[in-house]
């Protein structure tokens, strides 16, 4: 999948971004958080990059610095709506008495924005870290469990399963060998988009002043802080709002490329061939 | 006689046909309406129809994927409804099934090996795995280099090989084939028939051959079922029941298959069955082939034919009809 | 009426090119019913969609060859004179008659539609002239018919409507592409009937495809046996099945169960899978899964032959050699496999 080019650039991006967040202290010349007055609101130079703040920081290292919580927000909350999405998923999928149940809640909770919904939480329960990955993953899970739903819906008719059943395999094996690697696949796209869409999201909190307090450096804090300054220091907002586009950017680019390499079919030779030859019904004289 | 192996008695699957928003049951299909019929150790009952004849249902109503409305399924003797699941699962390894599209039947993410050994794990006879599975695939012609490729690398009569050994690797009594050629090449479907045949030798194994194809059913089976909406037709030995058909479906059937044979081909006569297959969820009264068959009359309409067999003339020769095509035929028209 | 000449008709892939017709020539002449026969694969399908003109470009292409029909040369055309020939001249059926209906429109529009692209009349003609169709296709109530949906129909049916819109302009080919391989044999047996008094009422000439030989022995006056993109046996129906001059087409009837069999037999084994397109084995294509293969197989493409008046094959084996082949099989078989019931 990684030696197409459309695939390498987005990841080679994001791997980049993690690397250099993580190790930000050691490398960068000037510290993101050292104020300097006199250097207030000075447009980009080789010395600052991304010029400065109304404090006179480094906007170049600020940016870099606040990927750390953007990443890490994403990540958690795709990982865990993941987790929990497939977990409900699955067996409203498979078990057709839990199914209405499991539905009923899910289909409540997706009647909400998700943004809505997420904003109310971390109203409730506090502006933190920790508080906006619970109101995120809330938000997002629901959309998960309707995807893994109905892949496994449609997996669990497909004959191999009813096989499974009669050659005696119980049902916790049938769920994990045979369902879940072939709902795999939109289970894996899906949580790419949901980590972009929660970066977007935590931005957004942020930028609206109920996320992540502003003493933390991130991309939504920034944007707010940098709002009032629109006019007369543009790359104040400019430069982390690009970081936002391109990470965006990069991670559903790379759920495309996920989508595609998960295809079993896609790499064998036999569907190749036969391509051609199937697409005769699509004609009609 | 030898022993029964699987009796089916009376047997029905009706499936709820559900509407509206409190999901009422508005009408029922039925699948398989009264169904009964023996299976005898170590020969192949073949069982063929149309589409919508209730084949399907009723294998996998025997292997134990739906509950049966009503009737009964004995194995070796044994009622196998009444079985709690520790039972049932017990059971299973006795009976196991071959599917029809070996496209769909194999996990396309698990190697053929692991497709092997998977009901082998289900019941923890994972001493000498390897080797088992290994055995397997060599008793179905399948080489050993082949453990670790994935499905979509064989093709449709190798996949059906995997499928086979699948089937066998718990060692069953009982093997249902759900119309396990139809979906193969023709040069590819005697491969997979004399491979069938083989292992029933080899093996001692039981066959419930299903398929549409009245050519292929002849070919392997001892005694041969024809099925049309839900009920039995006509049931008996295989010799007899093509040389000698007493149901008019029977005969329509035998003479719309095309024979590869110009010659042949040319010099029958047919029977031209009008109109199309009625709803299995609206069967007509009476004998449910009256609609279409030639010889129906008003009497069919009405009254529903007992399931019978005519000893001094043809004994095991099960016929559903009130005039079965033979010299009587004539004699119960005149009354 | 048409002519195929050296016909070929290559697919590009990602993995090679797939020559899925190569080198195929044979005449239809007005009225009488082809019969092409192979397995999947074997490129019968190409090759009819070859003749309308209806495989993707790309990835086909046509290397070689002409299709003439009525002198013109089919590969040649502009879109625009083929989509008059195309419906009008040349008329298709195909095997799924449950896709190949549009699901949200009438049969009765769907099918005047077909008879108003090609022929100019007033709407209440072109009624007149479907209810005439279905009649001819013996679709009971054709009136009442006109307004139902297709989901409405069994497969049967709307195998029927189909054969209507391709007879809508008269045409005089009709190609069938396994028109009754999704139908059960009492249906089946049906539409072949219905085709059979189509022809004898329009004297269309058909081309059926179907990879199933019986058919083909009912239907056909001429055979075409295809195996990997070739034509390996052309013949009368009496040639193909009784004179059988080429191994694959022999090996193909030892192999099927036959219904009125006297004895129960082993089924001939055809060993092998058919051999993969983008590299087809050396010499002749057949000669890894031949029975009589010999050393001069692997090594020389044996070209189509002629064996008697109509009749020709492609195969290096003489006459002689074929005979003792054959003979030798058939004794083998009698020592070991032969089963009785």
């Amino acid at each position: 999948m990684l030696r197409k080019k459309r695939n390498l650039i987005p990841f080679l991006f994001l791997i980049l971004l993690f690397l250099a967040t993580i190790t930000a202290s050691w490398w960068l010349p000037v510290s993101p958080s050292f104020m300097d007055s006199s250097l207030r609101l000075m447009a980009p130079s080789s010395e600052h990059w991304f010029g400065t703040d109304h404090f006179g920081r480094d906007i170049f290292g600020q940016t870099i610095i606040a990927a750390r919580v953007s990443l890490l927000v994403g990540f958690t909350v795709a990982l865990l709506s993941t987790i929990l999405g497939t977990v409900t998923g699955l067996i409203a999928g498979y078990y057709k008495k839990l199914d209405s149940i499991i539905m009923r809640i899910i289909d409540g909770m997706l009647a909400f924005p998700s943004l809505l919904l997420a904003l109310a939480l971390v109203a409730a329960l506090g502006g933190s870290i920790t508080n906006i990955i619970i109101a995120l993953t809330f938000s997002f899970w629901p959309v998960m469990t309707r995807v893994v739903r109905s892949s496994v819906l449609q997996v669990k008719n497909i004959q191999y399963v009813e096989a499974a059943k009669t050659s005696g395999v119980k049902d916790p094996v049938i769920l994990s060998r045979y369902i879940l690697p072939n709902v795999l696949s939109p289970i894996i796209v899906q949580g790419t988009f949901i980590f972009a869409k929660s970066i977007l999201a935590e931005a957004a909190l942020s930028f609206l002043g109920v996320g992540v307090e502003p003493s933390i450096p991130t991309w939504g804090n920034m944007l707010q802080e940098a709002q009032i300054y629109m006019t007369m220091a543009p790359w104040f907002s400019i430069f982390p709002g690009i970081f936002i586009v391109i990470t965006v950017l990069a991670l559903n680019i790379l759920g495309d490329g996920l989508r595609d390499a998960f295809d079993p079919y896609a790499k064998g030779k036999k569907k190749a061939k036969r391509r051609p030859f199937k697409r005769k019904e699509q004609i009609a004289s | 006689m030898s022993e029964s192996l699987l009796e089916i008695r009376d047997l029905k699957m009706h499936f709820p046909m559900k509407q509206g928003v409190f999901q009422r049951t508005k009408n029922e299909v039925k699948a398989v309406n009264g169904v009964s019929f023996t299976v005898n150790k170590g020969e192949t009952l073949g069982i063929v129809g149309e589409s919508g004849c209730g084949k399907s249902t009723l294998a996998r109503t025997i292997v134990g994927l739906l509950k049966p409305t009503s009737g009964d399924i004995l194995f070796e003797g044994e009622s196998i409804l009444q079985y709690n699941a520790k039972e049932f699962h017990r059971l299973r390894r006795n009976i196991q099934m071959v599917y029809q599209d070996p496209f769909t039947s194999l996990n396309p993410r698990m190697r053929a090996g692991d497709i092997i050994s998977a009901p082998l794990k289900a019941y923890n006879q994972t001493d000498n795995l390897k080797n088992r599975v290994l055995e397997l695939m060599d008793l179905v012609g399948l080489k050993a280099e082949d453990y670790h490729k994935l499905p979509h690398q064989f093709s449709g009569g190798q996949r059906q090989r995997i499928g086979i050994a699948r089937a066998l690797a718990l060692n069953p009594k009982l093997i249902i084939l759900d119309e396990p050629v139809s979906a193969l090449d023709v040069s590819v479907q005697a491969q997979v028939i004399n491979l069938l045949e083989d292992l029933q030798e080899e093996l001692g194994l039981t066959y419930l051959f299903i398929a549409h194809d009245l050519s292929v059913i002849r070919h392997i089976s001892d005694k041969v079922g024809v099925m049309y909406l839900g009920k039995m037709m006509e049931l008996s030995e295989s010799e007899s029941l093509y040389k000698n058909a007493r149901h008019p479906y029977t005969n329509a059937l035998l003479s719309a298959i095309p024979i590869p044979s110009s010659a042949r081909e040319k010099k029958r006569e047919r029977i031209v069955l009008t109109g199309e297959l009625p709803s299995p969820s609206e069967p007509p009264s009476g004998c449910v082939f009256h609609t279409r068959c030639p010889f129906a009359t008003e009497f069919c309409k009405g009254n529903v034919p007992a399931f019978d067999v005519d000893e001094d003339n043809s004994p095991g020769h099960y016929v559903s009809c009130f005039y079965p095509m033979d010299n009587k035929r004539e004699e119960f028209a005149r009354q | 009426m048409l002519e195929v000449k050296n016909l070929k008709a290559h697919i590009d892939t990602a993995d090679g090119v797939v020559k899925a017709v190569d080198g195929v020539s044979f005449t239809i002449k007005p009225g009488e019913t082809v019969g092409i026969v192979g397995e999947s694969g074997s490129g019968k399908s190409v090759l009819a969609h070859s003749i309308m003109q209806l495989n993707p470009k790309p990835p086909t292409f046509y290397p070689e060859g002409e299709i003439l029909f009525e002198g013109k040369n089919l590969l040649q055309l502009k879109e625009k004179e083929l989509q008059n020939i195309r419906g009008n001249e040349i008329a298709m059926v195909y095997q799924d008659p449950m896709s190949s209906l549009n699901p949200v429109f009438k049969i009765g529009d769907q099918l005047m539609e077909a008879i108003l692209t090609h022929q100019h009349m007033p709407k209440s003609k072109a009624k007149m002239r479907a209810i005439e169709l279905l009649t001819d296709v013996g679709i009971p109530d054709p009136e009442k018919r006109l307004n139902a949906y297709p989901h409405q129909f069994s497969g049967g049916m709307r195998q029927r409507v189909l054969i209507a819109i391709a007879l809508a302009c008269n045409p005089k080919i009709l190609i069938a592409d396994e028109p009754t391989t999704a139908l059960d044999v009492t249906i089946q047996a049906q539409i072949l009937e219905l085709m059979k008094s189509i022809q004898d009422k329009y004297g269309t000439a058909i081309v059926l495809i179907s990879h199933d030989l019986g058919v083909i022995a009912q239907m056909a006056e001429k055979v075409l046996v295809m195996y990997s993109g070739r034509i390996v046996e052309k013949g009368s129906v009496e040639d193909i099945f009784y004179h059988t001059s080429m191994p694959y087409t022999w090996s193909l009837l030892r192999s099927l169960p036959q219904i009125d069999a006297e004895s129960r037999h082993r089924l001939f084994n055809i060993e092998g899978q058919p051999p993969n397109l983008i590299h087809p084995p050396n010499g002749c294509n057949f000669h890894p899964r031949c029975p009589f293969a010999t050393e001069q197989c692997k090594m020389v493409d044996p070209e189509l032959t002629k064996r008697s008046a109509n009749h020709y094959a492609a195969c290096l084996l003489s006459e002689v050699e074929f005979k003792e082949g054959k003979k030798r099989i058939e004794n083998a078989e009698k020592e070991g496999g032969l089963k009785h019931v």
